[in-house]
């Protein structure tokens, strides 16, 4: 065995150096130079064109819809009541959808002719239809055909518009597993179930957990066109004070921040999973 | 790593958020603005420019696509005694406050029912209108149902968001669950399919509707519930045009002007042919 030999000399010319100006605009204090004038400038024109509107902001009548405190204790307001409503729509749907679309997934990967061409068929279906316009066939269609109510009608349509969009994360995430193993499982004398259950699904969770983050979120974002047919969530809540109290400004404002606080919660607590996960592996 | 930046990516989102926020501080301006009274900019401008949604029989569509109805009447008549021109601008209802604020036209004409909860946004007149309500039900879920037993958390309503019925539902039936949609088909539609057990209308909708689904639709009181009254709305700080309004209205109503249009389009049936059934 010889040494290696101390000192690696590359070979060749080192790279230029970027151009002075390339340099600058890559520098941190440019970044954050330009990132405070671009709010600067927002900031600006927002307050210049509300001063041109002279809009009357009453944001101290917006806490009573999220809480009051009368002789009786403490009350939950509205908003508050419209949030957990959404959250148990979202929570509701997104679990029929990942079951739904797991089976969606397996059944195209399945490679028996007519199962694949039945869940190949209902994806293209499901995603070349508009959310609004599955939600009214759901509705007013499949609706008083199978007596559904509302809020079921609601659940059903956004499960199935989210499965198929889960079975497009599933099925990536099954193929990303290398084939070897596969293999493997085979060599050893597992079933394709029991490959799928012991070895496949397992490593393929990784691949899935940060596309179903977005979903996550998403399904709670799509959540809110159920307002069109007057199921109780935030959104309905937003635009029924909306016409109760004429206060458009105010509560849009509010329920856009209460959607962003949910949804940046769930993504801050599904990456801390997510790098959890990353260090068992 | 990955967090830090999710974490700056929230700081930006909370700042934009903030910036939007902003204009709270404008507060100030709004007296400044209130010397410029709308009334003004209207003699100026040699035109009236009114926001409404389309409404039966309020305003709608006539044939020829043109604007008819209880509100265009009372617009014309009221930029004819201002001596200008009037334009009317048909807004979606969600939209038609913040369009008020932005300056897009200087008064709502749009059978907006006077509530305290809203007064404390936008100004309203002394009402032009008074409307009333029919209940109109679904039969067989209210069989042998008397007024009070409406008032019960098990009994639904549908009504327009917005419009005056779902004032009045939530006034005389606080208990029952009411559901809002954005046009008045759906919530008919909604007591047509059974998801609803009625809704409430001004005559002769009810009636008309109930006559279409003899088999389950029906027109339970022959009485007819008020609300407070239809106002028009402005943009709050213009004591000018709030006052002009009113006397308008006020002398409007004396000369009975008022009544003869109201009946002419809620009681009466002679602009029926006039727009598609």
């Amino acid at each position: 065995m010889t040494a290696a030999p101390d000192i690696f000399a590359p070979r060749g010319k080192p790279l230029p150096q970027p151009a002075r100006v390339t340099q600058v605009i890559d520098s941190v204090t440019f970044s954050v130079a330009l990132y405070a004038v671009i709010i600067g400038v927002i900031l600006y024109v927002s307050y210049t064109g509300a001063q041109a509107m002279g809009y009357n902001w009453q944001w101290y009548r917006i806490p009573q819809y999220f809480y009051t405190v009368t002789e009786d204790g403490f009350q939950w307001g509205e908003i508050a009541f419209g949030l957990v409503k959404t959250l148990q729509l979202s929570a509701t749907a997104f679990a029929l959808a990942t079951l739904l679309g797991l089976l969606v997934a397996l059944m195209r990967l399945s490679g028996l002719l007519i199962v694949g061409a039945v869940s190949v068929g209902f994806l293209e279906l499901i995603r070349n239809i508009p959310l609004l316009v599955l939600l009214y066939l759901f509705y007013y269609v499949l609706g008083p055909v199978f007596g559904f109510d509302r809020y079921t009608a609601s659940v059903l349509c956004l499960a199935v518009f989210h499965s198929v969009l889960i079975s497009e994360i599933f099925r990536a995430g099954i193929e990303a597993v290398a084939k070897g193993q596969w293999e493997a499982a085979t060599s050893i004398g597992m079933t394709r179930g029991q490959a799928y259950r012991y070895i496949i699904l397992p490593q393929s969770i990784r691949f899935m957990l940060p596309p179903m983050t977005g979903e996550v979120v998403h399904m709670v974002k799509s959540s809110a066109i159920v307002s069109v047919i007057a199921v109780a969530e935030l959104t309905t809540i937003g635009r029924n004070i909306i016409s109760d109290t004429y206060m458009s400004f105010e509560i849009w404002f509010t329920i856009a921040a209460v959607y962003m606080v949910v949804t940046l919660i769930l993504s801050v607590g599904v990456s801390m999973v997510e790098k959890r996960y990353a260090v068992s592996q | 790593m990955k967090i830090t930046r999710r974490f700056l990516g929230a700081a930006m989102a909370a700042a934009i958020g903030a910036s939007a926020s902003m204009p709270a501080f404008a507060q100030s301006a709004t007296q400044g603005l209130s010397s410029e009274s709308v009334i003004e900019a209207i003699k100026e401008r040699g035109a009236l420019k009114i926001g409404l949604s389309l409404f039966k029989p309020w305003s709608m569509r006539d044939l020829n696509g043109d604007l008819i109805g209880f509100e265009l009447d009372v617009g014309r008549q009221l930029a004819e005694d201002m001596g200008v021109e009037v334009e009317f601008i048909p807004t979606s209802w969600d939209g038609i406050i913040p369009a008020l604020v932005a300056g897009n036209f200087d008064v709502i004409i749009s059978g907006m029912t006077v509530t305290p909860q809203r007064n404390l946004t936008v100004n309203f007149s002394t009402p032009y209108a008074y409307s009333g309500m029919t209940i109109l039900a679904n039969t067989a879920m209210t069989e042998g149902f008397t007024l009070a037993d409406y008032n019960s958390e098990e009994i639904t309503f549908a009504a327009r968001r917005g419009a005056t019925p779902a004032t009045v539902i939530a006034e005389m039936f606080p208990k029952a669950t009411l559901l809002l949609f954005d046009e008045d088909g759906a919530a008919t539609q909604e007591v047509l399919n059974g998801n609803a057990h009625a809704t409430m209308a001004s005559e002769p909708g009810p009636s008309e509707d109930a006559r279409d689904n003899p088999e389950t639709l029906s027109v339970p009181f022959n009485q007819a519930f008020k609300a407070g009254g239809e106002g028009f709305a402005m943009r709050k700080g213009d004591p000018d045009a709030l006052a002009f309004f009113n006397s308008w209205i006020t002398a409007r109503t004396n000369t009975g002007w008022l009544k003869e249009r109201h009946d002419y389009w809620f009681r009466g049936a002679e602009w029926k042919d006039q727009v598609a059934q």
